[in-house]
């Protein structure tokens, strides 16, 4: 059982329907983000989850259902909506340009102009910010300028995340972002949730590492067949409660609902 | 690590490799041909010859860097000079006025924008692979070529067009390669410097990422094939003054030439990689080599072998730095 924040929703999705063919990815589903905490998303494989996401970050649309944004309905029909809303995501499969090198990845799509009449773009204060980008973030780049289809997974993963980071004024989604990653990089990658949540923003983490959501997140919501099924506070739930919840087990027992 | 790092990035210096070449093939051809080989009129004659394949591989390089491809350029070119000497036949002919001059170039231009614009509609939202939208613009493009033409070149062309752009020059240069290289120069800035260029690049190297960076890939690949129409159709101009006839068989190949000069130069046909100073000297190799060939006395046919080998090779690079790089 937990205690859900005696405060408004910063993002809150009621009851989102969304059908691929035959499929029902999401049925009714309902999620909740308030402002400053890490709230993970956790749920079996087929849950649900990525599906979510699509829908919150303006990349897919919902056939039914609401979301709001700070008390107000709103329409997300594109990744930039979503953005202007102060919402980023990172993806599993990062999304970057391989050929661009790491400051051109960071402000692809929001270019720094040198003369904006022309779009000729500022390529120096780019560079210049995405050092000072990384380096906020302890991110380490052996060489700003190299295209980053050449650095590490675990560097892309940081290029990934310091996107969504400079440009997130609300809620960062986070798919998987520890999956391809090292011991070293993954405590980097956590640290690096927990100052942005620090810093006021929330993060929405999906991850199937157990362990790893009991040790970052404030709250998770586990989300089972395309809907919410239970709510807990990370520091109140035990590893095999949260598994209850997602394979179905606990049913009758879950946390306080959706 | 070091060591495979140090490798992958000689091998993607592609630019380099290209230069290179064609300094050796110049120093060969030099030293073999001792005061023969690329005097300023050889060099002129060659820049002449290759102007508006330059403009057509200046706007290649844009759509090979969406990892798109072009087939339709070199009949592009003829269907904007067709259109154009169309329009002079039956307005003054050889005498027609500055007025009418100005007029027809501006509808070979439109002309070749159009139908560059439809073909970025068919492969942006259609979604018809560019080999198969640009090959069934290509023999479209011809056969209206002959349509309009009744199966005969037009050879009306004004005189006001054939003693500017044709064969006027400005402090001893002609027009053909000031156009070409001024093309190539303001296309290239726009390519390395503007959001434009980051965006065609970008498309080329991962266009979902570039799409959820909300940037609009379907309206950026439509201008991408729209420029390429219209620089084809630019080069269809100053190709007629020139020429001075629509030339309407002596075309089908600019296409293979381009793609060759664009390659060479150092871009990758999977798309985010090249560069405009990588085409420029790519389109010169070919023809330096035409040249150098025959001041040696060797059949000059060599070329043709010699190019195809260095195609074939500098595609297998740029595989094998791509396979160096996935395992990075």
């Amino acid at each position: 059982m937990s205690e859900l924040p005696d405060v408004p929703a910063l993002l809150e999705a009621r009851g989102l329907v969304k059908r691929f063919g035959n499929v029902q990815a999401l049925s009714d589903a309902s999620f909740t983000v308030y402002r400053g905490e890490v709230v993970a998303l956790i749920g079996d494989n087929g849950a649900g989850k990525s599906t979510l996401v699509k829908v919150l970050s303006g990349v897919i649309r919902p056939d039914g259902g609401e979301i709001v944004i700070n008390g107000d309905s709103v329409h997300l029909s594109s990744p930039t909506d979503a953005r202007k809303y102060g919402i980023e995501t990172v993806y599993q499969d990062l999304a970057l340009a391989p050929d661009l090198d790491a400051a051109a990845n960071l402000y692809l799509g929001r270019e720094l102009y040198l003369i904006p009449a022309l779009k000729v773009l500022n390529r120096g204060e780019m560079r210049r910010r995405a050092v000072t980008a990384f380096g906020a973030l302890g991110i380490q780049l052996p060489d700003v300028s190299a295209s980053v289809g050449t650095l590490s997974g675990g560097q892309r993963q940081s290029i990934a995340v310091a996107r969504a980071v400079a440009f997130a004024s609300k809620v960062i989604f986070m798919d998987e972002p520890t999956a391809a990653l090292g011991v070293v990089q993954r405590k980097r990658v956590l640290d690096t949730i927990r100052r942005v949540r620090d810093q006021g923003v929330s993060v929405v983490l999906i991850s199937h590492n157990m362990p790893e959501v009991l040790a970052v997140a404030d709250r998770i919501e586990v989300l089972r067949l395309g809907r919410r099924v239970a709510r807990y506070t990370a520091s109140e739930t035990s590893i095999e409660e949260l598994v209850g919840a997602m394979t179905g087990a606990l049913d009758s027992t879950a946390g306080n609902g959706a | 690590m070091n060591a495979r790092r140090l490798a992958a990035r000689l091998i993607t210096a592609n630019e380099a490799w290209t230069l290179l070449a064609l300094i050796i093939l110049m120093a060969f051809f030099t030293i073999k041909a001792p005061g023969k080989f690329l005097t300023l009129t050889d060099l002129g004659f060659i820049a002449t010859n290759s102007a508006t394949l330059l403009v057509l591989a200046v706007g290649q390089t844009f759509v090979i860097l969406t990892a798109g491809i072009d087939l339709s350029v070199g009949l592009v070119l003829v269907l904007s000079g067709v259109v154009a000497g169309e329009y002079y036949q039956h307005n003054g002919g050889a005498t027609a006025g500055l007025g009418t001059v100005w007029i027809g170039v501006l509808i070979g231009l439109a002309t070749g924008a159009g139908w560059g614009a439809m073909q970025g509609f068919l492969v942006a939202k259609a979604k018809v692979p560019p080999l198969i939208a640009t090959l069934g613009g290509l023999g479209a493009a011809e056969g209206l070529s002959y349509l309009i033409t009744g199966g005969a070149d037009l050879r009306a062309v004004p005189a006001k067009l054939e003693s500017s752009v044709g064969f006027g020059a400005l402090g001893g240069v002609r027009w053909m390669i000031i156009l070409g290289f001024a093309i190539a120069l303001v296309f290239g800035l726009i390519l390395a410097y503007t959001q434009f260029g980051r965006y065609t690049y970008a498309i080329g190297s991962n266009p979902e990422a570039a799409r959820r960076a909300g940037i609009n890939v379907d309206r950026h690949l439509m201008k991408v094939y729209a420029l390429q129409g219209l620089l084809a159709g630019a080069a269809g101009v100053m190709s007629l003054g020139y020429f001075e006839t629509t030339g309407i068989a002596s075309h089908s190949t600019d296409n293979l030439t381009v793609i060759t000069a664009v390659v060479l130069g150092g871009a990758s046909l999977f798309g985010g990689r090249g560069s405009m100073l990588g085409t420029v000297i790519g389109l010169f190799i070919p023809a330096m080599l035409a040249t150098g060939l025959v001041i040696i006395a060797v059949n000059q046919f060599w070329q043709y072998v010699l190019v195809g080998a260095v195609l074939v090779a500098a595609v297998y690079l740029d595989q094998v730095r791509r396979q160096l790089r996935s395992r990075a």
